[in-house]
């Protein structure tokens, strides 16, 4: 058994952003344990620029972003073990681990981040009707291929999903000789961003087709073509719409899961629509001592803002080692009228700082207003010009707002069109 | 072997013709007698036909009609079964099956089905009423009235069994030639087998071609064999609503087969299907919307919370449904050394272990069958990780580093049972391959996270770059040139 | 006289810009937009339009087969597949730190091509 104070699940963005934090806050033996050969985490195959724009104020590629985290981490004494998988989170976080030079590892620590982001949810999740022949996959596995094996995963491609992952193939593809001949999406409105709808697709000629999906695959043994079809507004397929599409290649980008098994496992319960762990505002999940951020906890559009989170989740975990989080009375948040979900869902009501409440709406809107609501008081109205379900959105509390709320009142955020 | 050169002629005393659970336990089973034996598979691994895709039930033997070879193999493969399954190191679970009734008419068959099955010689077979039905499965539908309870029917996993029987024959001195179609067969005292792989030799033939014996035994001027290509879809659901059911449960059997069926695998997913529909094409295993459609109105007959949104993924297989409704095996009348073990079709998977020995006995008439001096019918347990304890794991990982890295985090499948898996006796030679030997890429994130690590893997092990390892042979590429 | 739809990137609102322009394909007009970096938007788009090229470099020697790249500024937009041929056509020999420049001022456009991650 190895004593830590703070042992981080996962190396990512979120992972190292965390623990930095934790380290700026005095915390002195932390260890992030990272399943791939380094750290980053997905950003390591994400080449492209955007990233960064928030936090650093200028726009960098992914090795990029993550390059700097891990350039300050090697000058803190922070213990990083890569190709290191960790299996377990008891309940007393106690973490076990697995690699190829500890064997098993049993770490005891004083608080747990969970840091482990999301996965991309597969084809079977869909009931695409057709054989299982290669050639289907998704699109960060179509990345991982190009920008780090440096193979050429498909030469005529149909990408499935237009969130940003799936946009960004559709140009990457094409930059490297590839036919990418649609991106189709289910949906009515694209998932992705405007900038990318752009740049990565009408730069190159490339159709999106909305309210398409893909019914069937054809081949024997690679896959030869896809049949799309129109959906209606229950997004079911509509009969006699079909058309046949000769590709390679099938990528799909329908949606990112947060990777929460460990989570499950230490019997974590789980938001219904995030799919991640609930949370109070310092990202302290219901297990004393277990924090969670990053995409394990809701996914996001920007690497910045899991910045952002994770610093508050590495600051809070600081303050539990350190004996000073707060952790009493709270009053719990719920979205309702066109908001899913918010994060946190609870705050302490003597919490120390002004908290931001993050959230997604369930459709497009236009000049909308974002409206708190605490005991049938409105307690703050924010004007939109536009609201979408690709942009996670935030409304900030004041603290001493949240200090004057009755003890396990709910606070409501709704959208009035 | 792999990589067997054109041209190269071998003289085999038995050349078994199909790589699935009847060809790959045939050959375990005359792997124990001093004869040179050849399984010939088409595909790039063994049990990628019906094998690959059925409902991985030990049936009790209730269905088949007293008298028929189904019934009686049925019943003796089922009492087989377990043993077989221990010594190649297989998991089989005794979890029982119900026929569910939903009637007072369906209970009437469900009586049919009890007389039947105490004719066939079925132990553990009762009826039971709506309350102990539910009390024994809880997630029974409101509507049920009550059921069959088959305490001696049990589910397993087709292609570990496959895999491991094809292991053991091998360890025992059988070439399992992959990649091997045969085209046409020539007899010239001898058969001379004109395959994929090159001409194969051999004194006798077993025909286990499973969809395709039809088209094999008419190689040799048999054209009696009357097989109707059945196609069956599933859904596979992930495990955690592993738990809704215990049993096995079917609902009142039809003239197309026992009807969709609801069961926990061995594991501990649910499995939901099949649907059954005659095709012209036998390859023909793509999934329809249609079919996945009828999976879950009927599984939710029988099972009211079980929803495909907890589907991992879906599949379907083609069974080869005999016209004459029975188990056709037996000497060819049309040429004298060639053996048919044709229209396996359910209960084949069950029957299984009993064919393979009553194979042999057929095959002793003509062949003489000496026992070998050494020979092991006990195939070696490969490692599994995630079925270990802290210290067991902690022993394993200082004798061999390579199981301290885990590839496959939905299933905790190490890079040391991947590479086991290729290194094996007929071990595996592609992803779909590994996959079926370790559960790498099984999961619920379906390879999305492995994927490319098992390519890898496979490339390093195989000794081939990355770009040439399929998904499951043939044209199956993952990945094409490199970029640059 | 042509008109020319653009959907504005410069921030997640996507602003529908009109932008007319005159025979010399000189801007004389923008319209849509909604504050002053939507217009300098549309006009850098129809005058000049730029972007950032993001790909990988082959290396050589080393463990890692490609290493990411990127043009350190913007690069004209109708020169992307141009660069692309350069860019494929060049291969740096292992170790490669981030930031080293990787090919210098490509294609005459004043633009360096920087590696973007470390490679060994």
């Amino acid at each position: 058994m190895t004593d830590f104070d703070l042992a981080v699940v996962g190396g990512g963005p979120a992972g190292m952003a965390a623990a930095l934090k934790a380290h700026e806050e005095g915390i002195e033996k932390i260890v992030i344990l990272e399943r791939a050969e380094t750290l980053g985490g997905i950003l390591e195959q994400c080449i492209h620029t955007g990233f960064g724009l928030h936090y650093f104020g200028e726009e960098l590629s992914g090795p990029e972003y993550a390059g700097r985290f891990i350039k300050l981490l090697a000058d803190t004494d922070i213990v990083v073990k890569t190709d290191t998988m960790v299996l377990d989170i008891a309940s007393d976080n106690t973490v076990t681990a697995v690699n190829k030079t500890d064997g098993l590892l049993k770490i005891s620590a004083k608080a747990v981040v969970l840091a482990m982001g999301c996965r991309e949810r597969p084809r079977g999740a869909l009931s695409i009707a057709g054989t299982r022949n290669s050639g289907i996959m998704t699109a960060g596995t179509a990345q991982k291929y190009v920008n780090i094996y440096g193979y050429m995963p498909g030469h005529e491609v149909v990408i499935l999903g237009s969130g940003d992952i799936g946009l960004i193939m559709a140009r990457r593809m094409t930059l490297e000789g590839a036919k990418v001949k649609m991106v189709c999406e289910l949906m009515p409105y694209s998932g992705g961003l405007t900038r990318n709808i752009v740049q990565c697709l009408n730069d190159f000629d490339i159709p999106l087709k909305l309210s398409t999906t893909v019914v069937a695959t054809h081949g024997k043994d690679r896959l030869e073509g896809v049949t799309i079809a129109k959906v209606d507004g229950n997004l079911q397929p509509i009969e006699g719409t079909e058309e046949y599409v000769p590709c390679d290649t099938l990528m799909l980008s329908v949606g990112l899961i947060p990777e929460n098994e460990l989570s499950k496992n230490a019997g974590l319960e789980l938001d219904r629509i995030t799919n991640g762990p609930k949370v109070d505002e310092y990202r302290e999940t219901e297990q004393k001592g277990v924090f969670a951020c990053g995409n394990v906890l809701q996914v996001h559009d920007l690497v910045d803002y899991v910045t952002e989170e994770s610093q508050i989740a590495g600051l809070g975990a600081a303050k539990f080692i350190k004996g000073e989080k707060i952790s009493g009375a709270c009053v719990t948040t719920s979205g309702t009228n066109g908001v899913r979900y918010i994060v946190p869902q609870r705050i302490n009501c003597e919490t120390d700082a002004d908290v931001k409440l993050y959230f997604r709406v369930g459709a497009v809107y236009t000049n909308a207003s974002i409206v708190v609501e605490s005991n049938g008081k409105i307690i703050l109205s924010k004007k939109k010009k536009k609201l979408c379900p690709g942009e996670m959105e935030y409304v900030l509390l004041k603290k001493d707002v949240i200090a004057g709320l009755p003890k396990d009142s709910v606070i409501t955020v709704r959208v009035e069109a | 072997m792999f990589g067997r050169k054109k041209g190269e002629i071998m003289t085999y005393d038995v050349a078994i013709v199909g790589a699935g659970v009847v060809g790959g336990l045939i050959a375990r089973e005359l792997s124990r007698f001093n004869i040179s034996v050849a399984l010939l598979e088409k595909c790039n691994d063994m049990a990628m036909g019906t094998t690959k895709a059925n409902s991985a039930i030990v049936h009790g033997g209730y269905d088949a009609q007293p008298g028929t070879l189904k019934a009686k193999l049925n019943v003796e493969g089922t009492a087989l079964m377990p043993k077989v399954c221990e010594k190649l190191s297989v998991p089989f679970k005794n979890n029982g099956s119900l026929v569910v009734a939903f009637s007072e008419s369906e209970m009437e068959h469900v009586k049919v089905l009890y007389d039947r099955g105490i004719k066939n010689g079925v132990p553990g077979l009762s009826v039971i009423d709506r309350d102990e039905l539910r009390r024994i499965e809880p997630n029974i539908s409101e509507s049920a009235v009550g059921a069959l309870l088959c305490e001696s029917a049990g589910i397993v996993c087709p292609y570990e069994l496959t895999i491991a029987a094809v292991e053991n024959a091998v360890v025992n001195g059988v070439e399992f030639i992959r990649n091997c179609r045969v085209q046409s067969i020539e007899q010239n005292g001898d058969y001379t087998l004109k395959t994929t792989a090159g001409d194969i030799k051999a004194k006798f033939i077993i025909n286990a071609a499973g969809n395709y014996s039809d088209k094999l035994a008419s190689m040799v001027g048999d054209d009696s064999i009357d097989l109707v290509p059945r196609k069956g879809e599933y859904y596979l659901l992930d495990k955690s609503v592993g738990g809704l059911a215990v049993h096995t449960i079917f609902q009142c059997p039809n003239e197309m087969g026992k009807g969709i069926l609801v069961t926990p695998t061995v594991d501990g997913n649910l499995l939901i299907g099949p649907t059954a529909k005659n095709i012209d094409d036998k390859g023909d295993t793509t999934t329809t919307s249609e079919g996945l459609r009828e999976i879950v109105e009927k599984a939710l007959k029988s099972v009211p919370t079980v929803s495909p949104r907890n589907a991992i993924t879906s599949f379907a297989g083609v069974r080869a449904h005999p016209v004459c409704d029975d188990f056709i095996i037996g000497w060819c009348e049309k040429s004298e050394h060639f053996l048919n073990v044709a229209g396996i079709e359910s209960p084949g998977l069950s029957a299984s272990p009993a064919i393979a020995l009553y194979v042999r006995e057929i095959l002793s008439e003509k062949l003489n069958l000496t026992e070998k001096e050494h020979y092991s019918d006990v195939r070696k347990a490969p490692v599994r990780f995630r079925h270990m304890n802290d210290v067991e794991r902690a022993e394993l990982i200082k004798k061999n580093p390579a199981y301290g890295r885990i590839v496959c985090r939905c299933e905790t499948v190490t890079e040391g049972e991947i590479i086991d898996a290729i290194r094996a006796p007929a071990g595996a030679r592609d992803v779909d391959g590994v996959k079926r030997r370790t559960r790498a890429g099984m999961g619920r994130c379906q390879g999305g996270f492995c994927g490319s690590k098992v390519v890898e893997i496979l490339s390093r092990e195989l000794a081939v770059p990355m770009n040439e390892v399929t998904k499951f042979g043939g044209e199956s590429k993952i990945i094409y040139e490199r970029t640059k | 006289m042509e008109k020319r739809e653009l959907v504005c990137v410069a921030c997640p609102l996507g602003c529908g810009i009109t932008v007319t322009l005159g025979d010399n394909g000189e801007v004389l007009d923008v319209t849509g937009n909604t504050c002053k970096r939507g217009d300098a938007y549309a006009r850098s788009e129809c005058t000049a339009p730029t972007r950032s090229l993001t790909t990988t470099v082959r290396v050589e020697g080393g463990k890692d087969y490609v290493v990411p790249v990127k043009s350190a500024a913007p690069i004209p937009k109708n020169a992307m597949f141009d660069c692309m041929k350069v860019i494929n056509e060049t291969s740096v020999k292992a170790p490669v730190k981030i930031g080293d420049i990787i090919i210098k001022d490509i294609l005459g456009t004043g633009v360096d091509i920087i590696a973007t991650n470390n490679a060994e």
